[in-house]
């Protein structure tokens, strides 16, 4: 089968890769980008360990073909952190102890991620449906829910220092 | 996954000569969150997969006062349930929307493809029957308009004909009087389930008496099922505890379940009637405040 030629945008830069109609956008980042922090779960969008953000809404990349994409912008789990700088999700989830094994971590980062783009103040219940396309089978999900409701504390905190900070400069 | 050639056309008369070029062997692709499923298990074979999501006429949400709701039958169900007009006119409609599987799944599933997937437990069937929608299909010769409550016809099996394609979903204008719809369903999960009973129902109110229901069953059939008599009894009635537990009995006996894995035939008779009830009292609610 002739493979095409797509361009994306993957974690802001530029790409083109070669596949065939038949992959997956999760067999494209994995095994022709060498993206692998994009992990395979269940392959039928009921996991969410495969969960990227696509042109700003999470979905399932192994519901999603690679040519699909043409054009589109993507966020893996690669994007996050900035060299070795984690960003705050990425530190609370250590720091709550929100992963064990660690295969459903890269996909609940994600999830969180976009919700917390959306929606910086989220309640618990909301943090739960959010998740709720991400299965964790080590955690019981108490301490990821903790570790986003955490993140989202920091992150509003930083937000409104630095926004205070701007101020006190223009005034 | 098997091999398959992939085309994205950009017009709708583009995507109906492929469909007619490759018969059978063809698929439309929308959110992919049923079909590229069922394709990776084998269940489907399809040579060529026709992605409809660049057609205008397939990503088209719109409202107008004469003419209602016009829903593309690509359009993401949370492009749905975040659309003002949906939300204020047609809240039943938003209720589905917003139950369909996961956040990733609502940002690709169409209401199209949940239509076309032809699954008795569908959640946006029912609510889209109560609402008296038409679905809107394209063929190689013409076009022509099937209302939704007949367009399944089996699990699985739908009234489109090789090389027809459903374009989209009309569905009618309010009537001016308070009216209102909802959608409700029982899944052991809150999230991330598949309907064991869903009921939609759509309500004209005359202060606190009923001048039209409608009210349709998911997944207590091989196909959505309609509850006339339930919705006739309610027509001219106040909507007090004694109408509202017997329209829910009616709409049980129009329920024909099966026992399966998810519940017994008994069980979710019991909870036809009980949605029922809960779904015409949250329609009833909202036509107050409409």
């Amino acid at each position: 089968m002739t493979k095409e030629l797509i361009e994306a945008t993957i974690n802001g830069e530029p790409v083109e890769f070669l596949c065939e109609p038949r992959q997956s956008l999760l067999e494209v980042l994995r095994d022709v980008l060498n993206l692998t922090g994009t992990k395979e779960g269940c392959l039928t969008g009921d996991c969410g360990a495969c969960s990227v953000i696509l042109d700003g809404r999470v979905v399932c990349s192994c519901l999603v073909l690679g040519v699909e994409v043409a054009g589109g912008a993507i966020e893996t789990v690669e994007g996050l952190a900035e060299g070795t700088h984690l960003t705050e999700l990425q530190q609370t989830f250590l720091e709550d102890a929100a992963l064990q094994c660690g295969i459903c971590t890269p996909g609940f980062l994600i999830a969180a991620k976009a919700l917390l783009d959306s929606n910086p103040d989220p309640s618990e219940t909301e943090v739960r449906y959010a998740l709720a396309g991400n299965l964790c089978r080590c955690t019981g999900y108490d301490k990821i829910v903790r570790a986003v409701m955490d993140a989202a504390a920091l992150m509003r905190q930083r937000q409104s220092s630095s926004s205070s900070a701007k101020q006190g400069r223009e005034a | 996954m098997h091999e398959f050639s992939y085309y994205a056309p950009r017009s709708l008369s583009e995507a109906i000569g492929l469909l007619a070029t490759h018969g059978a062997k063809a698929r439309p692709l929308c959110g992919g969150t049923d079909l590229i499923i069922q394709m990776r298990a084998g269940a489907l074979r399809p040579t060529s997969i026709i992605d409809v999501k660049q057609i205008r006429e397939l990503r088209r949400i719109s409202f107008d006062g004469t003419t209602g709701l016009y829903l593309g039958a690509a359009v993401p169900c949370v492009e749905v349930y975040e659309n003002a007009a949906v939300l204020g006119r047609y809240p039943g409609l938003a209720d589905a929307a917003r139950l369909i599987g996961s956040v990733q799944i609502r940002h690709r599933a169409s209401l199209g493809g949940n239509l076309v997937n032809g699954s008795p437990a569908a959640d946006s069937v029912p609510a889209l029957i109560a609402l008296g929608a038409t679905a809107l299909v394209a063929g190689p010769e013409d076009e022509r308009t099937v209302p939704v409550e007949g367009f399944v016809v089996a699990p699985g099996r739908t009234v489109l004909r090789s090389g027809e394609l459903l374009v989209g979903l009309q569905v009618p204008p309010p009537p001016p009087a308070k009216s209102s719809s909802a959608y409700l369903r029982f899944t052991p999960r809150n999230e991330m389930d598949i309907a064991v009973v869903g009921v939609g129902v759509a309500l004209v109110m005359d202060g606190e008496r009923c001048l039209k229901a409608q009210i349709a069953l998911g997944a207590v059939g091989p196909t959505q099922i309609i509850a006339q008599e339930a919705a006739a009894y309610l027509t001219g009635r106040r909507l007090d505890q004694a109408a509202l537990d017997h329209a829910g009995w009616l709409a049980s006996r129009a329920a024909t379940p099966i026992d399966d894995a998810r519940g017994t035939a008994e069980f979710r008779r019991h909870i036809v009637s009980v949605l029922t009830r809960r779904a015409l009292l949250a329609a009833a609610d909202r036509a107050r405040v409409n």
